[in-house]
C-alpha cells in the first residue's frame, strides 16, 4: 500500500465530479491510499495569481503546511491544481525571502512551512509509483479495441517540471495502453483546450475545441481521454455547441483517465461519475460491456495478470 | 648523490599568475627539503625560460628539476627534452599541474596559493626518488589502417599510397564513398558531388597501394604505436568478387524488393544489389536477411536461386559462376605503423522531434533524403515532387533542426545553413517554388560562402527568422487546408505566424554514428561532450589523439564541410608520413619489472595485460614482461596479488612519497 495526502480541488468535487469520485473508486484496488487533506482550501488557480502573485502564493502555500504535518506526498487530481501548487512549491524552495514573508503571513493560523513536500499529479503517480505494467495486472477486463485519443492539455505539461515531453507527452498514452486500449495518434494532444476563456470569449475557444475534436475524430477515437477538468468541461459540455456552431455532429464522449481505469478494474460506471458527463458515454459502455459479455458466454474471460 | 632540486613556477602569463601568487610558491619552494634553487618566471616553456632551466642544471649543478606548470600531456615532452639538453637524465623530472589543477579551476587567490604550494611540495618528495631511465626507440611498420571510406578516408589513404606505403582501406559499407557519394551539388560552387568524388573513389580501388576492404569491420586491435595488429572481420558477400563482373543480371531476375538504404528509402533496391550506380568495388553482393535462397537455406530449403540459374526462357543467370551461397565470413590480421580513423557522422533523426512531424506527415523530408530526390541519379530523376508526384508550390527549408538546440546537440553542425541555401538554389533551378528558408543566424563563414548567401538572397528566396515551434497539417482557415502550416514566431516583426507550405526540407544536423562508442573504446580515443572523437589539442595538435599512432580525419571528430573534411584528412596523412619517415619511434621507459623472486607464476598479470607484453617462463615457473610491448599502463602491478610486480617510474616509493608531499 501506498500513502498520499490527497488534494482534490474545487473542480473534483463540482464541475468534474467524475473526477474526484473516480480517483477515489480506483485508490483501493490499486494499493493506494489518498489520504484528503483537512481542512483544506482553494489552489489559488491561474486569476489569483495574475493578480496578486505573493497573496496567490500564500494562498497555496496553506495546503502545503498543511500537508507538511503530515509529511506524505501531496497527490492532485486536478492539472490546474498541480500547476499552481507546483508553481508556489518551487517559488518557496527557491527563495527563501519569500518563504520567511509567507510564514509570516501562515503563522496567524499557527502554521509554518519548510519546503519538504512534493506536489504531484495523479497521472505521474499512477505512471511512475503503481507503473503501466501494474495497473495492467489489476485490471478485471482489457478494453481492448477501444480507440481513444489521450488529450493532455496544457497544464499537465507546461511549465516544464521535468516529468514528460513538454511538446509530445506520453504518459498518457501508456496508461491507456495499459488497460488494452488503442491510443489513437493525437497531434493537438497538448494543445489548448481554450480554458476560461469559454467565459468571455466563447467563439475563440469553440474553434479551438472544435479542432480538437475533428483532429480526434479523424484519427479513429471513440471518445477522449484527459486528466484535466477544465479540459473536460470544455469539451464535454461546449460539444453541442460546437455542434451547432459549425454545423457538425460530434458526439465523443470525454472520460477522465481515472474513470476508464476505474472501467476497466470493473468499477460500476455510476460509482466512477459517469453519469455526470454530459456527453453520454453509452456507446463506450456498451462498447466494453457487450464485449465482456461475448467474452463471458464463449468461456474466454480476458482476465489479466 | 645528493638530490639538488630546482623548481620552476610558470604564471603562464596569467593564466597561473591570475590566481596563484607564483613568487610565494616560489619561496614556500625554495624552503623544502633537498631544493637548490627555486625560481618563478613568466613562461617557462618559452625558449628563455628553458634557458633559465638549463642554466641552473649547468651552473648550480642541478640534478633534478620539478616544473610547476600545465598538464604533462602538454609541456612533459618539452621539459624533458630541455633538461636533457642539460645532461640530466630526462626522467629526473616531475611536473606539477598547477593551472588544469589550480588557476583553472579556482576562484579564492588564497586557497589557490594554498593548493598549488601541496602540489609543489608534492612533486618536490616525488623527484627525490626518481631514477635514471633509458627510453627504447622501436622500429614503425610502414603500413597504414584507414578506417572509414568516405571522402576523408580516400582521400587520407591515396595520399599515404601515392607516397609509396601500403594503406588497408576499410569500409562497413559493401562501397566506399560514405555520405558525399549521396550528395547532389557541393557548396558553394555547385560542382556535382559524385563528378568530384567518383574518380578518387575509382583511383582508391584500383591504385596497386591500397587493399581495399569493404563491407569489413575491425573487430580487435592491439599493439602499440609503430606496430599494431589489427583483426578485421570481412563479411561473406556470398558473391567471388574476383569472377563478378559487375554486369547486373542477376539483379534484374532478383524477385525480392525491399527499400533501398542509399536512396534513404525512397526507391528499392532487390536482394542481390549493387550499392549505387559508381560503387567501389564495381561488384554485387548479397543480403542475406532478404534472400529468399539464403533465408530458405537456414531451414534446410534450396529455394530461387534464379540470379544463380536464371529464368526459363528469360534471362540466364550468372554466367561466370560469381555467386557462392556458401561463402563465410573471413577474419583477416593486418599489421599496420599507425591508424587513421576517419568514420564519419550520422544525420540527426527529426522523428525524435515529433512537433516537425517527420514519420507523421507526407512531405516532411530530411536533407538527406532531398539530396537523392534532387540528384538525377535518384529515384525521381532530379524531379522535385510531393508523394502524390505532383510539383510543389511552396517548400520551407528548417535549419538547425536537432543543432543549436539543448535537448537534442548544443553545438552548431557547421553545414546546415550552406547546404540549405544550395538547396533554395536548386529548388529554383528545377521548379517555379516559393523557398522559405527559417534560420535562427546564417553561418557562411568559408571561403566564396558568403557570396553565395547573397547569390542566393538576390535569387528571391526568402530568409524568416525564427526556428518553427511546429509542422502541421490542421488547417484553420482556407488557404491552409491540404497544406502544410508552419508555425513559426517571425523575430524580425516580433509576431506569430502561420505559413502553409507544400513540402518541408528538415536541415538535420550531424551526429556521432551509432557505433562510436565501441570504436573510441577499440582504439583508445576519447571522446569529448558532444560525442565526437577528441583531438588531442584543438588548435594546434587537431588530428592527433592521446593514444600515439591513431589519428583523426573528418567528421568522426566533429561536424565539418569538405573542405574541412579533405583539409584535416591531409593533415593526417602527413601524421603517418612522418612516423613512416622517421622509421623509429621512442616508446616509454617506464615499463613494468617483476620481482622473480617474489612472483609465484600465477599468471594472473598475464590475463590482465592489455597489451600482451607478459609471457611466462615454464622453466623457472615465474612471469616475465616484454619491454618492447609493455606500454607501462600498471594494471599488472594492481593485478599481482603478491606485490611482485613493480612499475618503473611508478614506484611505491615514489608515489608515497608524493602522498607525503600533498599532506603535509
Amino acid at each position: 500500500m501506498k500513502y498520499y495526502s490527497f488534494f482534490p480541488g474545487c473542480s473534483a468535487e463540482s464541475t468534474g465530479l467524475g473526477l474526484g469520485l473516480s480517483a477515489e473508486a480506483i485508490a483501493e484496488p490499486l494499493d493506494m491510499e489518498l489520504v484528503e487533506l483537512e481542512d483544506w482550501n482553494c489552489c489559488g488557480s491561474t486569476p489569483y495569481g495574475s493578480l496578486a502573485e505573493e497573496e496567490s502564493i500564500a494562498v497555496a502555500a496553506r495546503n502545503l503546511a498543511l500537508a507538511e504535518k503530515r509529511g506524505l506526498d501531496l497527490v492532485t487530481p486536478c492539472s490546474s491544481c498541480y500547476v499552481t501548487l507546483s508553481k508556489a512549491n518551487r517559488h518557496l524552495q527557491e527563495h527563501p525571502t519569500l518563504l520567511a514573508q509567507v510564514n509570516e503571513a501562515l503563522a496567524v493560523a499557527d502554521l509554518e512551512y519548510h519546503g519538504s513536500i512534493r506536489v504531484r499529479h495523479i497521472v505521474y503517480v499512477l505512471y511512475n509509483d503503481i507503473t503501466p505494467e501494474s495497473i495492467a495486472s489489476k485490471i478485471k477486463w482489457g478494453l481492448d479495441g477501444l480507440k481513444i485519443a489521450p488529450y493532455y492539455g496544457c497544464q499537465l505539461v507546461r511549465p516544464d517540471y521535468g516529468l514528460d515531453d513538454t511538446e509530445f507527452p506520453h504518459t498518457l498514452d501508456r496508461l491507456v495502453e495499459c488497460l488494452g486500449a488503442e491510443a489513437v495518434d493525437f497531434p493537438l494532444k497538448a494543445r489548448c483546450c481554450g480554458g476560461s476563456l469559454t467565459l468571455s470569449e466563447e467563439d475563440r475557444v469553440l474553434g479551438l475545441i472544435r479542432s480538437l475534436l475533428q483532429s480526434a475524430a479523424e484519427n479513429g477515437a471513440q471518445c477522449l481521454v484527459t486528466p484535466c477538468p477544465l479540459c473536460q468541461t470544455n469539451l464535454d459540455a461546449y460539444q453541442s455547441r460546437v455542434n451547432a456552431r459549425f454545423k457538425t455532429s460530434y458526439k465523443l464522449p470525454v472520460l477522465f483517465i481515472t474513470q476508464l481505469i476505474g472501467l476497466a478494474l470493473g468499477i460500476e460506471a455510476k460509482s466512477l461519475g459517469m453519469n455526470t458527463n454530459i456527453v453520454s458515454p453509452r456507446e463506450v459502455l456498451d462498447y466494453i460491456y457487450n464485449r465482456i459479455n461475448y467474452m463471458t458466454t464463449h468461456q474466454k474471460v480476458d482476465k489479466r495478470g | 648523490m645528493e638530490p639538488r632540486i630546482g623548481v620552476f613556477i610558470c604564471h603562464c602569463g596569467s593564466n597561473i599568475a591570475g590566481t596563484v601568487d607564483c613568487e610565494e610558491v616560489a619561496r614556500f619552494a625554495g624552503g623544502l627539503e633537498g631544493v637548490a634553487v627555486a625560481r618563478d618566471y613568466k613562461f617557462m616553456c618559452s625558449d628563455p625560460g628553458q634557458e633559465l632551466i638549463k642554466k641552473d642544471i649547468r651552473e648550480l649543478g642541478l640534478n633534478r628539476v620539478v616544473v610547476a606548470s600545465c598538464s604533462p600531456t602538454m609541456h612533459e615532452p618539452t621539459f624533458r627534452r630541455a633538461i636533457q639538453e642539460a645532461g640530466l637524465n630526462p626522467y629526473f623530472f616531475e611536473m606539477a599541474n598547477i593551472r588544469e589543477h589550480v588557476s583553472w579551476v579556482s576562484v579564492d587567490k588564497l586557497k589557490a596559493t594554498e593548493r598549488a604550494k601541496a602540489l609543489v611540495a608534492a612533486a618536490v618528495r616525488r623527484v627525490y626518488y626518481h631514477q635514471p631511465l633509458e627510453s627504447r626507440e622501436v622500429d614503425i611498420n610502414p603500413n597504414t589502417l584507414v578506417v572509414g571510406g568516405g571522402i576523408a578516408g580516400i582521400q587520407a589513404a591515396l595520399k599515404i599510397a601515392d607516397s609509396g606505403n601500403k594503406v588497408y582501406l576499410v569500409d562497413k559499407n559493401p562501397s566506399i564513398g560514405g555520405h558525399m557519394a549521396q550528395l547532389d551539388k557541393t557548396f558553394p560552387t555547385l560542382d556535382c558531388s559524385a563528378c568530384i568524388l567518383t574518380p578518387k573513389m575509382t583511383l582508391a580501388g584500383s591504385h596497386p597501394n591500397i587493399e581495399l576492404l569493404t563491407y569489413s569491420e575491425v573487430e580487435e586491435v592491439s599493439g602499440y604505436v609503430g606496430n599494431f595488429k589489427v583483426k578485421i572481420r570481412k563479411r561473406a558477400r556470398y558473391i567471388d568478387l574476383g569472377k563478378c563482373t559487375g554486369c547486373g543480371r542477376c539483379v534484374d531476375i532478383c524477385p525480392v524488393k525491399v527499400p533501398d538504404e542509399f536512396e534513404q528509402g525512397l526507391s528499392q533496391r532487390k536482394a542481390i544489389y549493387k550499392p549505387f550506380a559508381q560503387a567501389v568495388p564495381n561488384k554485387v553482393l548479397i543480403d542475406p536477411e532478404n534472400c529468399l535462397h539464403l533465408k530458405g537455406l537456414a531451414k534446410g530449403k534450396d529455394v530461387c536461386r534464379l540470379c544463380q540459374k536464371g529464368v526459363k526462357g528469360g534471362i540466364i543467370g550468372c554466367e561466370t559462376g560469381a555467386i557462392d551461397f556458401e561463402q563465410q565470413d573471413e577474419v583477416i590480421e593486418v599489421e599496420v605503423g599507425s591508424v587513421i580513423v576517419a568514420t564519419g557522422f550520422k544525420l540527426f533523426d527529426p522523428g525524435v522531434i515529433y512537433q516537425y512531424g517527420y514519420g507523421r506527415l507526407e512531405n516532411v523530408i530530411t536533407s538527406l533524403e532531398f539530396e537523392r530526390i534532387v540528384n538525377s541519379a535518384g529515384p525521381t530523376s532530379g524531379h522535385i515532387v510531393l508523394k502524390d508526384g505532383s510539383e510543389p508550390q511552396s517548400i520551407a527549408l528548417i535549419h538547425c533542426v536537432g543543432s543549436r538546440d539543448e535537448q537534442y546537440h548544443e553545438y552548431c553542425s557547421r553545414v546546415c545553413c550552406m547546404y540549405s541555401m544550395k538547396f533554395a538554389h536548386l529548388i529554383k533551378e528545377h521548379t517555379s517554388a516559393e523557398v522559405y528558408e527559417f534560420y535562427i543566424d546564417i553561418r557562411s563563414f568559408g571561403k566564396g560562402y558568403e557570396e553565395f548567401y547573397n547569390r542566393i538572397l538576390e535569387e528571391g528566396t526568402v530568409f524568416i527568422r525564427g526556428k518553427p515551434a511546429e509542422v502541421t497539417n490542421i488547417a484553420e482557415t482556407r488557404e491552409e487546408e491540404g497544406k502544410l502550416i508552419v508555425q513559426f514566431e517571425d523575430t524580425l516583426v516580433g509576431k506569430q505566424r502561420r505559413l502553409p507550405v507544400d513540402m518541408v526540407v528538415l536541415s538535420c544536423g550531424l551526429e556521432p554514428p551509432g557505433d562510436v562508442e565501441a570504436v573510441g573504446r577499440m582504439f583508445n580515443i576519447s571522446r569529448s561532450a558532444d560525442g565526437f572523437f577528441l583531438e588531442k589539442h584543438p588548435k594546434l595538435d587537431p588530428v592527433a589523439t592521446m593514444t600515439d599512432g591513431i589519428f583523426l580525419a573528418g567528421c568522426c571528430q566533429g561536424p565539418k564541410d569538405i573542405p574541412d573534411t579533405v583539409a584535416q584528412a591531409l593533415a593526417a596523412a602527413a601524421e603517418a608520413l612522418a612516423m613512416i619517415s622517421r622509421g623509429k619511434v621512442e616508446v616509454e621507459a617506464a615499463t613494468a619489472i617483476i620481482n622473480e623472486k617474489l612472483c609465484t607464476g600465477c599468471q594472473l598479470c598475464k590475463n590482465v595485460c592489455p597489451y600482451s607484453a607478459i609471457s611466462f617462463d615454464e622453466e623457472k615457473k615465474v612471469c616475465r614482461v616484454n619491454e618492447a610491448l609493455c606500454k607501462g599502463c600498471g594494471a599488472c602491478v594492481g593485478g599481482c596479488p603478491g606485490d611482485a610486480i613493480s612499475l618503473s617510474h611508478y614506484t611505491n616509493e615514489q608515489i608515497l612519497a608524493q602522498m607525503e608531499g600533498a599532506l603535509t
